[in-house]
């Protein structure tokens, strides 16, 4: 494994996609904390068992394009960023392999151009580059507007309408929400409600949450049903042993793969960021809904 | 007199005819029409099946002149990142004059087909009037024409076999289209009408398919509900390909009872797509013909639950074209790496543009698939993220590639895991698969990976980059690298004068390059334009003001929002409109 170097003096921490002054900078890599294991994990290579790739014809062809085109022209830092890779036999051809913040630093922009990207977007880019779908952009992901119809749900809207339909969410997908409400149903019950899940921070407090919900309306639905006038309050039980399977009602939820999981296997933040709707079955329903032989499915015991 | 020469005039032109017959690529005939004059001649006269990828590279009267026999055409139109928005309405590619051309030259046409071209119904009337032996119309991503077009074509082609509107924008007048297929017309083999929105005549359909008994291919549209599909399948159990319409009913109905059987009697679907708004318990219905599916399109189906698209996935061991929806998740490609072996193409299209949803794909499936799938050859995949060790081990795993589109719901996303750009994926990818023919990168993306693919993608010949490079290198890198480029289409990515300048002459080898959005400025597209005569270069604005507007603001040290650029033999375009400017 090459040694890895990398030069920080010089360079901002965080640059933006955004033309400055004609320049362009790019986004750099962060901070990284993974330290070299990182790198070991990536170092995988592309030669045939046993084999080296021989890099000598690469490598004519590389040096002359090095003379060619690599000048690097009046970039003073010696930032060197050689991320491990297969390809590291190519790189050591190199004295500077052209990394996106060099080259930025070093090269010139006669007129001053402006990106499709705000800087609004940028920064969301910078503090949450996994997730991050970005913000309109012309044409971006690329597909036809014809799918984006689709997408949007607008399919089933008849003729004459125009392409540019307000998008509407197609119902059957649950959308993941930044602020965790989920719906949460019971059997039995017609109206559903809605939990905030950022205001729990285990399954008990859920569970709690769930008895209190709809303990009411569970015994206003008993009282309709069964025709005569009870009092209220006293005698109302309480929807106990939600999560042990020990009680006459059990929560179970649907995850972003749409699959039904008994809740309570994962960690709560896992839990969180899964689900998409809570529901309170009967116990005894229970097996008759498990759908097969999968791993992490409902199992209901014997 | 040569050996050679005393040898060929041996053979009669009728022996080279039919010798010549049994050459269908293009790429073939041209070749064989630059051998000799007596080859040129027999080949021009013989030739029936003509390609013109570009419709301004020519011009109709040429393609009169050069083919006089000529009996099918392909046309293609706007530039590629029309389909995305990015070429203003109006820019061209009007297929009415070719077809005026044919007509007056009495061509014979049978088939026409056209992708990303405007057909207006009075190109669609004089095409059904016109030319009595015409058989096969294919309107891809097309657009300007209504179901009064369509009307016509249904009404004067008397044997017409095949109608497939793929993608198109139809202005739907709810007009009796379909009614119009008179009674005697039975020679129907492929109907597509999947992407009109309007109603259609139910009735007409079922009789128009149960005298059609060579039909072999129908694609509903939505508004036609499972009922008619259950008839539909009754009367027409010989079909290879079926789109369903609507797929959405009580599962404890008759009517799902009915067309449960009536699948269960179509034994040649090989091809399965549609499903426009569907309930995923009515997916059972084709479980008896998943077996023998070899191409199954859910691509249009956002309602779809992964684990019922899984469980309908299980039954397609044999599918070797799958079109899909991110909704099936990283475990869903699991399940298809697991049952497709067969798999050879694989889409995976977004469903949820407008939110960060969890309904996407990451590098996890795609590496599942690449194990998973030894046949793949073919992808287009937009996921949420990437990683540069998953990009190398897919490169590991699929040496096959031809086609390999990746597209990063956010366009600069770096690795994953990493933080780095995705150079060293991408070369990963273009190293290993050495008969790679198309490429799209995206994702954080450096010079680098352009020397990779200039230096490795030897049979490359249309690559799309957008928001990627740092510097003209990178543009320069495939410039001089891919010998067999032909289409190159950039987005706002940071290519400038330099790069566009440096080798003008290879823009004649090529269709065309697109560049939108990076810097090229006005002078370096007019010094090209000068320098290379038989290229258009037209600078396209946004359709405000019109190009005398925009001369009086452009100066030649402007940066040009949308420069594209193709090959001609016929000069600037007599169509073009006020925006667009040709240099």
């Amino acid at each position: 494994m090459e040694d890895y170097s990398r030069e920080d003096e010089g360079c901002p921490q965080l640059l933006d996609l955004i033309a400055k002054g004609g320049e362009w900078v790019g986004i750099r890599a962060v901070e990284r904390s993974h330290g070299i294991s990182e790198e070991k994990k990536l170092e995988l290579r592309l030669a045939p068992p046993g084999g080296e790739w021989s890099f000598e014809e690469s490598n004519t062809t590389i040096s002359r394009e090095r003379n060619g085109l690599f000048s690097l022209g009046p970039c003073p830092q010696n930032t060197v960023l050689k991320p491990p890779s297969p390809w590291q036999h190519l790189q050591t051809s190199y004295l500077h392999p052209v990394r996106r913040e060099s080259s930025q630093l070093c090269s010139n922009r006669a007129a001053a151009e402006t990106k499709a990207f705000s800087a609004a977007n940028t920064a969301m880019h910078n503090t949450a580059q996994k997730r991050t779908a970005p913000a309109t952009v012309v044409g971006w992901p690329p597909i036809r507007s014809f799918r984006k119809n689709i997408a949007s749900g607008s399919f089933s809207k008849q003729a004459s309408d125009s392409p540019d339909v307000a998008p509407s969410k197609v119902s059957t997908v649950e959308k993941s929400s930044r602020t965790p409400f989920v719906k949460i149903n019971m059997d039995g019950v017609p109206i559903g409600r809605k939990v905030d899940l950022k205001s729990y921070n285990t399954y008990e407090k859920l569970s709690f949450a769930v008895d209190e919900l709809f303990r009411g309306l569970l015994a206003v639905q008993k009282k309709s049903c069964s025709g005569g006038i009870k009092d209220e309050g006293d005698g109302v039980e309480k929807i106990g042993g939600l999560l042990d399977g020990s009680g006459e009602y059990t929560l179970v939820y649907e995850d972003h793969e749409g699959d039904r999981m008994l809740v309570g296997d994962v960690p709560w933040h896992m839990f969180v960021s899964t689900v998409k709707r809570l529901r309170v079955l009967k116990t005894s329903e229970l097996s008759a809904l498990s759908r097969g032989p999968k791993q992490g499915k409902i199992a209901m015991n014997n | 007199m040569c050996l050679f020469q005393s040898v060929m005039n041996y053979f009669p032109e009728e022996v080279l005819e039919h010798v010549f017959d049994f050459l269908t690529s293009h790429r073939d005939r041209n070749a064989v029409s630059l051998v000799c004059k007596s080859w040129y001649s027999v080949e021009k006269f013989s030739r029936k099946k003509v390609f013109i990828g570009n419709c301004y590279a020519v011009n109709p009267e040429r393609l009169i002149a050069r083919f006089p026999r000529l009996r099918s055409l392909i046309l293609k139109g706007k530039p590629h990142f029309a389909d995305f928005n990015l070429v203003p309405h109006d820019w061209g590619g009007h297929v009415y004059p070719w077809i005026e051309a044919m007509a007056k030259s009495r061509i014979n046409l049978e088939e026409l087909r056209l992708k990303r071209m405007v057909v207006s119904d009075e190109s669609l009337k004089l095409l059904a009037k016109s030319f009595p032996n015409f058989k096969s119309l294919v309107l891809v991503s097309c657009e300007g024409f209504t179901t009064n077009g369509l009307a016509a074509i249904a009404s004067n082609c008397k044997f017409l076999r095949e109608l497939d509107l793929q993608e198109n924008e139809v202005d739907d007048r709810k007009g009796h289209w379909l009614s119009c297929f008179p009674e005697s017309c039975t020679s129907l083999v492929s109907l597509n009408f999947a992407c009109l929105k309007g109603e259609v005549n139910a009735a007409a359909l079922e009789r128009l398919v149960a005298r059609c008994r060579n039909l072999r291919s129908l694609r509903l549209n939505h508004a036609l509900p499972l009922e008619v599909l259950q008839k539909i399948l009754v009367q027409a159990p010989q079909l290879n390909d079926l789109g369903t319409g609507s797929f959405t009913h009580d599962p404890n109905s008759e009517t799902f009872i009915k067309l449960k059987n009536a699948v269960k009697n179509c034994h040649s679907i090989r091809s399965l797509s549609g499903f426009l708004d569907v309930n995923g318990r009515c997916l059972p219905a084709v479980y008896p013909i998943c077996a023998n599916l070899t191409a199954l399109n859910l691509s249009y189906a956002p309602g779809i639950f992964s684990n019922e698209l899984t469980k309908l996935i299980r039954h397609c061991k044999k599918i070797e074209r799958l079109w899909i929806l991110d909704t099936i998740g990283d475990k869903g490609l699991g399940v298809v790496a697991n049952t497709c072996k067969e798999l050879q193409e694989l889409r995976v299209f977004p469903s949820d543009l407008y939110g960060v949803g969890n309904a996407a794909v990451t590098e996890e499936g795609l590496v599942a698939i690449s194990a998973g799938c030894p046949k793949l050859n073919s992808i287009l995949y937009f996921c949420q993220q990437m990683t540069n060790a998953a990009l190398i081990t897919v490169a590991k795993n699929c040496p096959n590639f031809i086609r390999f589109r990746l597209c990063t719901l956010n366009p600069i996303v770096p690795d994953a895991a990493t933080n780095q750009p995705l150079d060293e994926g991408f070369g990963a990818i273009v190293q290993s698969c050495k008969g790679l023919t198309r490429l799209s990168v995206s994702g954080q993306l450096t010079d680098q990976v352009f020397l990779y693919i200039g230096m490795y993608a030897e049979q490359l010949e249309m690559l799309s980059i957008a928001f990627a490079g740092d510097s003209d290198k990178g543009m320069l890198y495939v410039l001089n690298g891919c010998k067999k480029l032909k289409k190159l289409e950039i987005r706002d990515s940071p290519f400038g004068n330099m790069a566009l300048l440096s080798d003008m002459g290879k823009y004649e080898t090529m269709r065309s390059l697109w560049m939108s959005s990076c810097q090229v400025t006005l002078g370096a597209c007019k010094t090209l334009a000068e320098k290379m005569p038989r290229l258009n270069v037209e600078i396209i604005s946004e359709n405000e003001g019109g190009a005398g507007e925009v001369e009086a603001r452009l100066d030649d040290r402007d940066r040009v929002e949308k420069m594209y650029l193709y090959r001609t033999l016929v000069g600037p375009r007599t169509d073009a409109p006020d925006f667009v400017r040709t240099l």
